[in-house]
């Protein structure tokens, strides 16, 4: 049996580039929901949780006409950019990005409501600024929430279709995922391979969570 | 010196209440705060802090201006000279003790840490976290944590209310000893009338959300209730009759007392009923 690893690499590289640059926007984020007294809130955080509820073939939609090159914003990164969004590696990323960001926001959001108020309220008595606070006290206390927030962005990218389908198309070697070579080699007839990539992408979920629960229950214990 | 005239308007759980304070704390001084809850204790500490926006007025700490509404200044919490005692402790749940204490120093005053470790005799318990701590050390973590940075004005919302009576002397005496060396402004929020004798050299009542009395604790808690009476609060445990008279037994703080009552005075009176009774005062045996 001769089957390609590459689709395999290719979501694992994606969700990990994608997992990387949502803790980069996703913690900010999720702290600014976290204590903002704005009365914009309800609005900021019924559009991060869309992706939650939204068929993944609409936001796939919107998102291949957004990247299209035939229109102002496609065309402007393009321009600019010199990149092309559509059916490439860098429009899955950006997809992936806005389609799980809500996995890394949410748990991170709620982890730091549920820390005492007083505990952010100490640190600035204590003369320290806010990015300070952040860093010493309020990410090492909600080190679950983290972990929970950086395990479920990578596991629902690994495991997205309908975005990748929608703007990535199936280019092998570039936007041909994974789960998008399942559904290929279903099509052709060929369930040897589509067997193999299911079988290792369950296997892969189930160490995942396993890995997540396991230590979710140690950090518990230390509390 | 402190100088402060604050209106906030609170809208908590009932009816709305308009706090309005107008007050002045010599430095060096340690003044106490009592009162009903919901007076706006807390809030007039958390205003002194930052923590909380007063609607109008301002604050002046030793000629700094921390708080003025009209020319709009308000220095963040962060940089008012202040230690702040949380009702809660607020420790830092994933530092040790000493890195608790040392989160609130300046680099390079690790001398000064292990000072404060020593003086609320926490040497010992400096590598343990908070969640291993007993009431009373978190207390003393807290405190020690608040002086790291040597603040001016040392703020406590009631810091020893948790603590059973035989810690509370213990930080008592640690606190008036950290006030001494420190050099400390102190304002504490406190209900037992004990540690505000003990303590304070001055004592402002607040009533919702105004300061109704301001004077030494003998001003405020001796005329106004030393009469040649004592009257104690006491809860009805038991009922029973004995010939002539009826027997109450009366739970006192907690002690149990039986005292005599006539027909009269059980007149209505239930078991779990809470009742007044005074007596003369004049031959008190008085023990230490």
């Amino acid at each position: 049996m001769n089957i390609d690893l590459q689709p395999l690499l290719l979501s694992f590289v994606l969700a990990t580039v994608t997992t990387i640059i949502l803790l980069i926007i996703g913690v900010p984020l999720a702290c600014w929901i976290a204590y903002t007294r704005t009365r914009a809130k309800p609005v900021i955080e019924a559009l991060v949780s869309m992706p939650l509820v939204l068929p993944p073939s609409v936001l796939g939609f919107y998102l291949l006409l957004a990247f299209s090159p035939q229109r102002a914003f496609g065309q402007w990164v393009e321009q600019w950019l010199n990149v092309r969004l559509v059916f490439s590696f860098t429009g899955l990323v950006i997809g992936s990005v806005i389609f799980s960001l809500p996995f890394m926001v949410q748990p991170i959001q709620s982890a730091l409501q549920n820390l005492p108020r007083s505990l952010l309220e100490a640190s600035r008595t204590l003369g320290k600024p806010d990015y300070v606070t952040l860093w010493r006290v309020l990410l090492p206390n909600i080190k679950p929430a983290l972990l929970a927030g950086i395990v479920l962005s990578f596991a629902h990218t690994v495991g997205e279709f309908g975005v990748v389908l929608m703007i990535g198309g199936n280019i092998p070697g570039l936007t041909k995922v994974a789960s998008i070579a399942i559904y290929d080699e279903v099509e052709s007839l060929n369930y040897a391979a589509a067997n193999f990539y299911a079988l290792v992408l369950s296997v892969v979920s189930f160490a995942i969570l396993l890995f997540v629960y396991v230590t979710n229950r140690r950090w518990g214990r230390a509390a | 010196m402190i100088e402060l005239q604050l209106h906030k308007n609170l809208h908590g759980a009932g009816a709305a209440l308009r706090l309005e304070f107008d007050l002045r704390v010599e430095r060096h001084s340690l003044c106490a705060l009592t009162g009903p809850s919901g007076a706006g204790k807390t809030t007039l500490l958390r205003m002194l802090a930052g923590l909380s926006d007063p609607d109008g007025g301002r604050i002046v700490v030793d000629g700094v201006i921390w708080f003025d509404a009209a020319r709009g200044v308000k220095l963040p919490a962060r940089q008012r000279s202040i230690g702040y005692v949380f009702q809660d402790y607020a420790l830092f749940p994933n530092m040790s003790v000493l890195q608790n204490i040392a989160y609130g120093a300046v680099r390079g005053e690790a001398a000064w840490v292990d000072e404060l470790l020593a003086l609320t005799g926490l040497d010992g318990l400096q590598h343990r976290l908070p969640a291993t701590l007993s009431g009373g050390q978190k207390q003393r973590v807290a405190l020690a944590r608040a002086l790291a940075r040597r603040p001016a004005l040392l703020l406590l919302d009631e810091p020893l209310s948790a603590l059973d009576a035989e810690w509370r002397a213990q930080l008592q005496a640690t606190l008036a000893t950290l006030h001494e060396r420190c050099g400390l402004t102190t304002l504490l929020v406190s209900h037992d009338v004990g540690e505000v004798f003990r303590l304070a050299r001055r004592v402002l009542v607040l009533e919702e959300g105004r300061i109704v009395k301001d004077g030494t604790p003998a001003e405020v808690f001796l005329k106004s209730r030393a009469s040649g009476q004592l009257n104690l609060r006491a809860q009805v445990l038991a009922m029973r009759r004995e010939d002539v008279v009826i027997i109450l037994s009366l739970l006192v703080g907690s002690e149990i007392v039986d005292v005599i009552a006539t027909e009269d005075d059980i007149d209505g009176m239930a078991v779990g009923d809470f009742v007044a009774i005074s007596a003369k005062a004049f031959s008190p045996l008085i023990f230490r």
